[in-house]
């Protein structure tokens, strides 16, 4: 956990008092709506459909369990006892009432959080994966990166007026867990030689730097992103990225909403021409006063707090008994348990995907709960991940057993990461006032479709995401099986894509973008149209380990396609089983 | 009657702003000639009407400062900023964000020295970022406060990056005394 210092927390407490003092203004007539707008999302706050929006920070998806606790009361006090876990790690808060706003800011301010530039044409949070630090196949603690971009992206008077928001991810590790390709910037630790960093090498090696892409994302305009420099030296990140950053604000477009975004110039400019630019910039940026220095590397490292490991043996015999005497511990364990690089421990996914629940809520009383395990079982520490579910990164494997008993009764140990019912979507049409289409009751459906967990187990790993509107908050071009929320002649009807990839989640399928394959489906239809698609998969794949997404690699989408319009085949029994699932 | 702010205090202005339509100065009329440009007033005219007429506005015994539109950049001034007593950045709206790099550009790259004045939309919310930007002068919108506006200046009491203001980052300063690896 970073632990702010005394000038973070100044600048923290400088801006609630901002903050209160603008909305003050607001509310006595002295800042019209559109001037109090670009301030208000400069601290997370949207006006909504049924009522503000507060979207809070959570810097890199980190959190301590006294802020989580934090935000429960928040949730408790302020609005409906429940909130939304963002796919960019954030936590939203869906009924807090304007005038309280400037109160809950200074609540966060006293746990080191805050809302800063949640929403806006500035930086948003810097997201990364959700196993950095702890991950076997890390090549530099990314935590340590994004605070110093969070840092450098903080109330930077030159990139505060962008001409639309910019997102960032960094990755850290050899696979891609952050969504890296489809990011405004993405970054990629890497080593000059292509080695892999060995123990004991001086953090952070001088051989170590980032791949940087730029011009991916998704919204309106999906673009994988364009690598344009495969080996920055980690001293001149910052300076590298005022120069992308310079070229992007004097030149990116202002006229119109929809092509502002920085993928559009990079597109109309051409990647290498947008390169030569940069590279003009940086010529005369590189080696000023913004080079890292490795003191500043060091120093922000130790201010993360780290866990005090005790010497374990790699595996535990109580916890390898269990899990193949136990199936329903077993199922859980292969889903929902991970990797650790320390001996002895586990990273964990609480999952946030339970059938029934919008996908990332989380009540007030879970969160408390949650805390406490965390505290009990995990060093007090969480992480939130892109997928909208909650991680406990350092868990010894003696106490998963005990650990999975206790999420069990709060509803958290549903066996489902990596499945199709692990879904990420947006809030869409029930709270958002861009949305065309609802999403969590779609995604509701096709998670009773599925909720049989025989047969989402012999499905496989699949990634089925959904966004009520082209702004594509629910990521559904890189889901394997998209589903997109569009609005015909004052109906909600949807569009299904297939085969997107977030990225190189584990070595094969790169990043890719779905492919929509016909006329969109009215929302009781559905469910019947993914079932299609999963049967099309089972019936194509070679072998278990082939997932979906390698199948439509492999074969295209035009088999998918027929079997999914192919009108002899449509089960007549279909909207019966619809209503009995419900 | 705009507000001016200059180095962090109320002032009055004593430039003038020459009228944008820049046709009106270049059209020759019944004499054969352009229009004279007042001889005393200090004036600020846009960057298309320096170019042009640049040696009759020198020629004058006030001085002449350039308007640049947001998407002007620095360099349609870079070989005559020493002859430039002024140089305006204008913000057609506030959130229109070029302006701030072109103030940095013309303080950190081609060292401008003479007065930098945010025009147009310019608001208190603003002003933090447009010092730290280079900008030492403040043409406030019509309707706003301006003594209020002061205060913003100290909004924050510290910054994480280097600006114009203080060109070292933090982290540098925190170092300062410290040999630097």
């Amino acid at each position: 956990m970073y632990r702010y210092d005394a000038i973070d927390q100044r600048l923290v407490d400088e801006r609630v008092a901002q903050f209160r003092d603008q909305t003050r203004r607001f509310l006595v007539g002295q800042l019209s709506d559109e001037e109090f707008k670009q301030l208000r999302l400069r601290n997370g706050l949207y006006l909504q459909r049924h009522a503000p929006m507060l979207r809070i920070a959570i810097p890199y998806g980190l959190l301590s369990t006294t802020q989580l606790r934090k935000l429960a009361h928040l949730a408790r006090t302020y609005d409906r006892g429940y909130g939304h876990f963002s796919t960019r790690q954030n936590l939203q808060l869906n009924w807090p009432k304007l005038e309280d706003v400037p109160d809950m800011l200074a609540e966060l301010a006293t746990v080191q959080m805050h809302a800063i530039q949640t929403s806006g044409n500035a930086v948003r949070n810097i997201t990364t994966d959700h196993f950095a630090g702890v991950a076997a196949d890390e090549i530099v603690d990314s935590l340590v990166w994004c605070e110093i971009l969070r840092q450098w992206s903080t109330f930077n008077p030159e990139f505060s007026y962008l001409p639309r928001k910019f997102k960032i991810a960094i990755n850290g590790a050899a696979v891609d867990r952050a969504a890296t390709w489809v990011h405004d910037i993405g970054l990629h630790a890497v080593r000059a030689d292509g080695g892999p960093v060995e123990p004991g090498d001086p953090f952070p090696s001088p051989a170590v730097g980032f791949r940087v892409l730029v011009g991916g994302g998704l919204g309106r305009t999906p673009i994988i992103g364009h690598v344009i420099r495969e080996f920055l030296p980690w001293r001149h990140l910052l300076t590298y990225l005022d120069a992308i950053f310079r070229v992007y604000n004097r030149y990116g477009r202002r006229d119109n909403i929809h092509k502002a975004r920085i993928k559009i110039l990079v597109k109309e400019r051409g990647p290498e021409a947008f390169d030569r630019e940069v590279e003009e910039e940086w010529s005369h940026l590189k080696d000023g006063p913004a080079t890292l220095v490795l003191e500043e590397i060091e120093r922000v490292a130790t201010r993360f707090t780290r866990p005090a490991y005790e010497p374990l043996p790699a595996v535990d015999p109580g916890f390898e008994a269990l899990r193949s005497s136990d199936k329903a511990f077993g199922a859980w364990v292969k889903r929902n348990v991970h990797p650790h690089k320390v001996p002895g421990y586990a990273a964990v996914t609480l999952s946030l995907k339970k059938t029934g629940v919008p996908p990332g809520d989380a009540t007030a009383d879970q969160m408390d709960a949650i805390a406490d395990l965390a505290d009990r079982y995990s060093f007090g520490e969480l992480r939130v991940s892109h997928e909208q579910n909650l991680i406990f990164a350092d868990v010894a494997q003696r106490d998963l057993d005990t650990l999975w008993r206790e999420l069990r009764p709060l509803g958290l140990a549903t066996p489902n990461i990596g499945l199709i019912t692990n879904i990420i979507a947006c809030p869409g049409g029930d709270f958002c006032s861009l949305a065309n289409a609802r999403s969590i009751p779609v995604a509701e459906a096709i998670q009773r479709r599925f909720d049989d967990l025989d047969y989402a187990f012999d499905v496989g790993e699949l990634d089925l995401n959904i966004s009520g509107c082209m702004n594509a908050c629910g990521h559904h071009h890189v889901g394997h099986i998209g589903i997109l929320g569009v609005d015909k002649a004052g109906e909600e009807f949807y569009q299904i894509e297939i085969g997107g990839n977030q990225g190189e989640t584990r070595p094969g399928a790169k990043a890719a973008l779905g492919k929509v394959l016909g006329p969109s489906f009215s929302q009781g239809e559905v469910p019947d149209a993914i079932e299609r698609l999963v049967r099309c998969y089972l019936d194509l794949r070679e072998a278990e380990e082939e997932r979906f997404i390698d199948v439509v690699h492999r074969v295209g989408v035009e088999p998918f396609k027929a079997h999914l319009y192919d009108k002899a085949d449509q089960r007549p029994s279909a909207p019966e089983r619809h209503l009995a699932a419900a | 009657m705009t507000k001016l702010i200059k180095d962090r205090r109320l002032q009055s202005d004593t430039w003038q702003l020459l009228d944008r339509d820049v046709e009106r100065w270049l059209t020759v009329g019944e004499a054969g000639l352009v229009p004279d440009f007042p001889a005393a007033a200090d004036l600020i005219v846009p960057v298309k009407l320096w170019r042009l007429r640049r040696d009759d506005l020198l020629h004058r015994e006030g001085c002449t400062g350039v308007w640049l539109e947001s998407g002007e950049g620095p360099e349609a001034l870079a070989d005559d900023l020493d002859r430039v007593a002024l140089i305006a950045v204008h913000f057609p709206k506030f959130s229109d964000g070029r302006g701030f790099s072109t103030a940095r550009l013309l303080r950190e790259r081609y060292r401008f020295t003479g007065e930098l004045r945010a025009v147009g939309d310019v608001l208190r919310d603003q002003l933090l970022f447009l010092v730290r930007c280079g900008f030492d002068a403040f043409a406030l919108r019509d309707d706003q406060d301006a003594e209020a506006a002061l205060a913003a200046f100290d909004d924050f009491t510290e910054a994480y990056q280097g600006g114009v203001d203080q060109p070292l980052p933090l982290f540098r300063r925190r170092l300062a005394g410290a040999a630097i690896r």
